[in-house]
């Protein structure tokens, strides 16, 4: 009977992801009718070729980064929490986007070293997708050890504030000794955005995004004993190590690409497993895994179309309303502890 | 090595790296369907003792065998299905339900995606109902009292199934009633499940009236026995300083001591 109930929330949470994913399609400073973007998507020619190139090559592009944005991002949130048996884990607030970041400015400032055919390499998607990730890796697997050791809830959000401070020093003096152009190429990035993506970038983010869900998707019974603690799990038979080791490769992997496309986004990742508890009344990974990708990338739409300032030609930077309707939300659940369960 | 012995050990040492050594010598042999207490004072090794039986620390040197297979020929999966754990710490997840606590006993056996068969959900609602909880099943951990929780957390080791369970200190936190309520379901499931519990305790005066088998920690020695043979080997004399507390053989139990404290 409740999971009749759930399955009936997921129907919800996808219906409601088709309904503002057509809204946030309609929405931008060009003013596009529904039915014409309905009409484009369906793949018919519209009479004016300009809406047409709009919609298919620079609005739906920013659509799927949104989804995959807010979906990523969310599930990372979930198995951390999860894995870290602390509710206000997630891969900003413990680092994640940091390293990424600091991954991604190595990349870009100290890449002005570098010339020729490897400069080339450097500035390739792929090769700032490896940086992200790479760094997003090194501080999960930094922050895990010192969780092993600290089992402390607040000891262990400190740790990721330091990380957050030491990368984002480190990223000053790289930034101090690099030319202007390059410069400006990180600080842009910096701000975090979701649109200027080529489809082509888009299929490297949904690519990897994939293999991280699927990897998660893979430790997701595991997870379920988790929450019983780790001496329990390896009684019932959780090979911990292997499972530690395939959620911080899955979460450096989507944490990574994402704040390598996206730059760091901040509190999707905390916030929405938490929203979606409040209404998803288990802790089931198996429900709360498509609950929360749904969830995230709604959350993460209306975000962006939030961004937008409807009415107007301005765009706000995506990190900016992230943080605005994120952290009041986890002031609001650090008040009410008791229902800052993980 | 042909045995009835569903644990056996013999010349366990346990411990803390080789220079911390709780106890040696341990050579006990548990048998099925047997309610067993390890008793000693704060500090003694009860807990160690669990913890190397349940396989959450290594012995230091021995043997050790487990349904007459030696313990390290088993890995994680398979001791799954052999050993259960019911554990003093808390930190679980308190946002599970008493009926998703109690279905990941089932984890072992279920498939990839943890889905329980009906055979699972027969064992889980018999696991239920041998604790009677059937009342809380869709309550959720963090609206349990200490002595409803403890019952969950019984009723998942039941429905994980295995023929031993390990218990630490399965009546801390409790009041005397139900201290007495829990130790009375242990003996009534030892005898219907045919499972034995291993359980480390301070209750000495119940466990001495209810449990088959004691095991008996005290200064780095480990003796075993039933109640009364330990009583007759007079083991449990100077369990504790005579100061305060004294084993009294006519009620068989410890009680305070007449005589007063010696001023020094």
């Amino acid at each position: 009977m409740s999971s009749m109930k759930n399955q009936l929330y997921i129907f919800i949470l996808i219906v409601g992801l088709l309904l503002i994913a057509l809204l946030n399609l309609s929405l931008g400073s060009v003013y596009i009718h529904f039915s014409e973007v309905i009409s484009i998507l369906l793949g018919n020619t519209s009479e004016n070729s300009s809406w047409e190139y709009i919609i298919l090559h620079f609005r739906l592009p920013k659509t799927i980064t949104a989804i995959l944005v807010g979906a990523g991002l969310s599930v990372c949130g979930l198995l951390m929490q999860t894995l870290f048996r602390n509710p206000l884990a997630g891969p900003y607030v413990l680092g994640l986007s940091s390293g990424a970041s600091l991954g991604v400015a190595l990349l870009i400032l100290g890449g002005s070293l570098f010339s020729g055919v490897l400069a080339s390499f450097v500035f390739s998607k792929w090769a700032i997708v490896f940086a992200a990730a790479f760094g997003s890796v090194l501080v999960m697997m930094a922050v895990m050890a010192t969780a092993i050791k600290i089992k402390d809830t607040m000891a262990l959000l400190i740790i990721g504030l330091m990380f957050a401070s030491l990368t984002g020093a480190v990223v000053s003096i790289l930034a101090y000794f690099s030319p202007a152009s390059n410069l400006q190429q990180y600080i842009f990035w910096s701000f975090g955005s979701l649109g200027n993506l080529s489809w082509n970038e888009v299929g490297i983010l949904s690519l990897v995004s994939l293999l991280g869900m699927l990897l998660s998707l893979y430790c997701l019974k595991n997870m379920n004993a988790l929450l019983l603690g780790e001496d329990y799990a390896k009684s019932l038979g959780v090979p911990i190590q292997k499972n530690r080791n395939i959620i911080i490769i899955a979460t450096g992997l989507m944490a990574g690409s994402i704040t390598a496309f996206a730059g760091p986004i901040a509190f999707i990742g905390l916030a929405v497993p938490h929203l979606i508890r409040q209404i998803v009344k288990t802790s089931n990974h198996f429900v709360l895994f498509p609950a929360v990708i749904f969830g995230g990338a709604i959350i993460m739409l209306i975000c962006d179309s939030i961004s937008q300032l409807p009415g107007s030609d301005l765009t706000l930077p995506i990190n900016a309303v992230t943080s605005i309707f994120g952290a009041p939300i986890v002031i609001w659940l650090l008040l009410q502890k008791k229902k800052m369960l993980f | 090595m042909e045995t009835n012995n569903i644990i056996e050990t013999n010349l366990l040492s346990i411990g803390y790296q080789h220079t911390n050594t709780v106890a040696e010598a341990i050579s006990i042999q548990i048998k099925k369907a047997k309610l067993v207490a390890i008793i000693g004072v704060n500090g003694s090794g009860k807990s160690t003792l669990l913890k190397t039986l349940s396989g959450i620390q290594p012995a230091l040197s021995g043997n050790f065998f487990l349904n007459g297979k030696a313990f390290q020929n088993y890995n994680n999966q398979s001791l799954a299905s052999l050993i259960s754990l019911v554990l003093t710490q808390q930190n679980f997840s308190k946002n599970l339900s008493v009926l998703e606590f109690i279905s990941l006993g089932r984890h072992p056996y279920t498939n990839w995606l943890g889905i329980t068969s009906r055979a699972d959900k027969k064992i889980i609602a018999r696991a239920i109902q041998q604790v009677g909880i059937e009342n809380l099943k869709g309550k959720k951990c963090d609206e349990l009292s200490d002595g409803q929780l403890q019952k969950v957390m019984i009723a998942r080791a039941l429905a994980q199934n295995t023929p031993v369970i390990l218990m630490d200190e399965p009546t801390s936190h409790l009041d005397m009633y139900h201290k007495a309520q829990v130790l009375h379901l242990l003996k009534n499931i030892t005898q219907e499940t045919q499972k034995s519990i291993v359980f480390a305790t301070h209750e000495i005066n119940l466990a001495l009236q209810l449990c088959d088998q004691i095991i008996l920690i005290h200064q780095g020695k480990v003796v075993q026995g039933s109640p009364s043979e330990l009583i007759q080997q007079k083991v449990l004399l100077d369990l504790f300083p005579k100061d305060l507390i004294v084993f009294d053989e006519i009620s068989k139990s410890f009680r305070m001591s007449n005589k007063k404290k010696h001023s020094d």
